[in-house]
C-alpha cells in the first residue's frame, strides 16, 4: 500500500509528495494530516512537490483542501519545490492556488512559517485585553 | 518496412493505441502513457508537462462526467512536424451547453472549473463534440 510519510520538523509538518497522486491517496493524506495537526499542534504544513511532473486541477484541489483544513486548525500551508515546467503549466491552466503560499525550497518554506508564528505571538502579546 | 534514414516513429502510426478510462488508476495510466510518448517524440520538459496535464484533465472529465470511456493515442505528422493526438470518447450524458462548459469557472462541483478551458490552453489543437444523451468526444493535439 502506498503511503506519503508526514515528518515533524520543528513546529511544522513536512510532507513530500513523490508519487503520482490519485484519489484514495489524496483523501488519506488529507485525513492523516489533519489528525497529525491536532495531535502535534504544528503551526505549519510544508508540502514538497519537487517530485511531481504534473500538477493538474485534481492535485491543485487536494492542495487547496489541505490548506483550508490546516488554516482552520491554526496552521499555515506552504507549497515548496515546484518544478519550473509545472509552474508554467499551472499558470496556463489557470490554477492560481488561492490562499496557498509557495516557496522555492523546504528551508524557505520553514522560514515563512516561523515568521508568521513570530507575528502571531507578537500580536497576542500586544493584543487588547 | 522502415527504411533506413527515415525518422522512426515512436509508436504505431497506422493504428492508435487505445486505453480504457474506468477508474482513477486508469487516469494515472493515461498520464504515464502520454508522458512516455511525449518523451519518445522529444518534447521539451515543459511541453511534456503541458500535454500530460491537459490529458489528465480530460481523462478525469471522461471518468467523472462521461461515466468512463476510452482514449486513443496517435502519432501525427503534418508538414514535417511531429505531434501527438489524443482522442477521448465517452457515452455519458453529454454536455448540453458546450460554450458554457468552455468558460473559465464553470464547474460541476468537483473541480475549479478549469478542466475544458484549461486543457484547451495547454494544447495546439482542441476539438470537442457532444450530444446530449449520446456522449462526448474531445481531441487534443500538441506538436513537438
Amino acid at each position: 500500500m502506498e503511503e506519503i510519510p508526514i515528518i515533524k520538523l520543528g513546529r511544522s509538518l513536512l510532507v513530500s509528495i513523490q508519487i503520482d497522486m490519485h484519489d484514495r491517496l489524496a483523501v488519506a493524506l488529507e485525513d492523516e494530516l489533519s489528525e497529525k495537526l491536532v495531535e502535534t499542534g504544528a503551526k505549519g504544513v510544508i508540502i514538497d512537490i519537487s517530485g511531481l511532473d504534473v500538477v493538474d486541477s485534481f492535485v491543485g484541489r487536494t492542495l487547496a483542501n489541505i490548506a483550508g483544513t490546516a488554516r482552520v486548525l491554526d496552521a499555515q500551508t506552504v507549497v515548496v519545490g515546484m518544478r519550473p515546467q509545472v509552474a508554467i503549466t499551472l499558470v496556463e491552466l489557470g490554477l492560481t492556488l488561492p490562499g496557498i503560499k509557495t516557496a522555492l525550497d523546504v528551508e524557505r518554506g520553514l522560514a515563512i512559517v516561523n515568521a508568521t508564528q513570530g507575528e502571531t505571538a507578537d500580536t497576542i502579546q500586544r493584543g487588547p485585553s | 518496412m522502415q527504411r533506413r534514414g527515415k525518422r522512426r516513429t515512436p509508436f504505431n502510426v497506422a493504428r492508435p493505441d487505445r486505453f480504457q478510462i474506468r477508474s482513477a488508476e486508469d487516469v494515472r495510466r493515461v498520464r504515464q502513457e502520454v508522458q512516455v510518448r511525449a518523451m519518445k517524440l522529444g518534447f521539451r520538459a515543459v511541453d511534456q508537462t503541458k500535454l500530460v496535464t491537459a490529458a489528465s484533465e480530460i481523462a478525469r472529465n471522461t471518468l467523472d462526467h462521461g461515466q468512463g470511456g476510452t482514449v486513443d493515442m496517435e502519432f501525427v505528422e503534418r508538414n514535417g512536424q511531429f505531434g501527438i493526438s489524443l482522442t477521448f470518447e465517452d457515452r455519458g450524458p453529454g454536455i448540453a451547453d458546450i460554450a458554457e462548459a468552455m468558460e473559465d469557472g464553470f464547474t460541476t462541483s468537483t473541480g475549479f472549473g478549469l478542466g475544458l478551458p484549461g486543457a484547451k490552453r495547454l494544447v495546439h489543437e482542441f476539438r470537442i463534440q457532444s450530444e446530449t444523451g449520446r456522449g462526448t468526444k474531445v481531441v487534443l493535439v500538441r506538436w513537438s
